[in-house]
């Protein structure tokens, strides 16, 4: 991999020694991982592989039961702790309208109400969620609700967006919607992005980088094409020809 | 019985009942929702309590009553007896265990992943309790229509700390009772009337509240 472990300028986050326990058992064991800083990398795994689990780690929603989890700004004297805002893979919609819950974010970092109208404004137009403004968020349908779950988190402009299998019940349009949206987002404003997917192709499309796990392990880490093209791993090869079932 | 007569005690039901709602709401649903976002064995067991408080016979919290604020009582001293303020005290222990259940229930049925989810949108510890006792809002509208329920009609206790006094401690309940006992069901449909009119007053509001809330 090129990122140097050294340069905190060009990671987000790096694991080492990471195990996390669930129930006897071990759900996820990195011994090394970096996610790239202003990329966008795709945690790639079939179900029951610890892709969630480890996003939940990055957004610090868990913590590992052993091992490190760092993240750049962590360290003393280093730059602000970057902003996080993560999608969950099933957001929880707060039973107020769709504006409300897209300006969460915005409320509780006390923005100005005149800057949460504009921001808000502009996620409802970009995510085609206008007309839905003023309906209650937990009455939407769920590829509706999911639209407006991703817009919550962007409207923050986090400098590090997290998204646990966005697309997962959403119709193909709407799928090519959030692709598109929040590469645009990362383009624009050069944030980092880590997407967990089990969608071989939404991988190809969406990430510079793509991490593949099996079984709570990390079997191999590559830019994307290297990681399509020249796998090292033998199960990566398998995978990719369809011989392991995702 | 007439008009004048009556009014009295509607005013005093409704100071009374009034008076227990507000303050066992205001020590209730701060207590259910701590005990309903704590999930410590301590809080189960204060959780259970209140659910055991819900049946709590009101003549056995009116007899208990009775003996603390009587003279020879360990809180005669306050005088209580035989007065609005010892019917207040004698609803608010009865409507608390309702507010304190009801509104810990309410926290407890807001989706368990949505702390989590809003930590992950920036908000702080103190902002996610805020957000969750605001998504609860409905189930502690309820827990206050609930302790105005078993407030207004409650009757057993209010008769033993209240005494029932003409003028003083009479209330619409324990009036059905003395106009009932007395043969006078005319005057006791008017009054359990009049009780009626004003739970459904009280609930119209509580429920347009709700209804505003999004409650379907």
């Amino acid at each position: 991999m090129s990122v140097s472990h050294a340069d905190c300028s060009s990671w987000s986050y790096r694991l080492s020694g990471v195990r996390y326990d669930y129930g006897s058992g071990s759900v996820l064991e990195i011994d090394e991982l970096v996610i790239p800083r202003g990329q966008s990398t795709c945690l790639l795994g079939p179900t029951g592989a610890g892709k969630s689990t480890l996003v939940r780690l990055l957004a610090r929603s868990i913590e590992p039961s052993s091992g490190r989890v760092e993240m750049a700004g962590d360290a003393v004297g280093s730059d602000r702790r970057p902003s996080v805002a993560m999608v969950y893979q099933h957001p929880i919609p707060l039973r107020r309208t769709v504006f409300e819950n897209i300006a969460y974010g915005l409320r509780v970092r006390s923005e100005s109400r005149q800057d949460i109208q504009v921001s808000v404004d502009r996620w409802l137009e970009v995510l085609q969620l206008t007309d839905l403004a003023g309906q209650r968020a937990d009455r939407l349908s769920g590829g509706q609700w999911t639209l407006v779950a991703l817009a919550r988190a962007l409207v923050t402009e986090p400098d590090v967006l997290l998204l646990d299998e966005p697309t997962a019940n959403l119709d193909p349009a709407r799928v090519q919607l959030v692709e598109r949206v929040v590469a645009e987002e990362q383009r624009r404003r050069r944030c980092t992005v880590v997407w967990s997917t089990h969608h071989l192709f939404q991988a190809r499309r969406v990430a510079d980088h793509v991490v593949l796990l099996w079984e709570g392990k990390c079997i191999e880490e590559a830019e994307t094409k290297t990681f399509f093209e020249s796998p090292s791993d033998p199960r990566t090869r398998a995978f990719l020809d369809g011989k392991l079932v995702f | 019985m007439v008009s004048h007569e009556i009014f009295p005690i509607v005013w005093l039901t409704l100071r009374v009942s009034g008076t227990a709602v507000i303050l066992s709401a205001a020590a209730g649903i701060p207590l259910g929702a701590y005990l309903g976002l704590s999930s410590h064995v301590l809080a189960r067991v204060l959780r259970w309590m209140a659910h055991v408080g819900m049946a709590l016979p009101p003549v056995v919290v009116g007899l208990a009553l009775y003996l603390l604020l009587s003279r020879s009582g360990p809180l005669g001293g306050l005088g209580w007896l035989f007065s609005p303020q010892a019917m207040i005290a004698a609803q608010t222990i009865l409507a608390l265990p309702f507010v304190v259940a009801i509104a810990a229930s309410a926290v407890r049925a807001v989706p368990h992943g949505l702390a989590e989810q809003l930590r992950a949108l920036g908000a702080s510890p103190r902002q996610v309790r805020r957000s969750i006792l605001f998504e609860a809002r409905q189930g502690m509208a309820l827990a206050v229509a609930a302790a105005f329920g078993r407030s207004i009609s409650e009757v057993g206790a209010v008769l033993i700390v209240g005494g029932n006094i003409a003028g003083h401690t009479r209330v619409l309940t324990t009036a059905i009772v003395l106009e009932t006992s007395q043969g006078r069901f005319a005057m006791a449909l008017a009054l359990g009337t009049a009780l009626l009119a004003i739970a459904a007053a009280a609930n119209a509001v509580i429920f347009v509240f709700q209804s505003r809330t999004g409650m379907p």
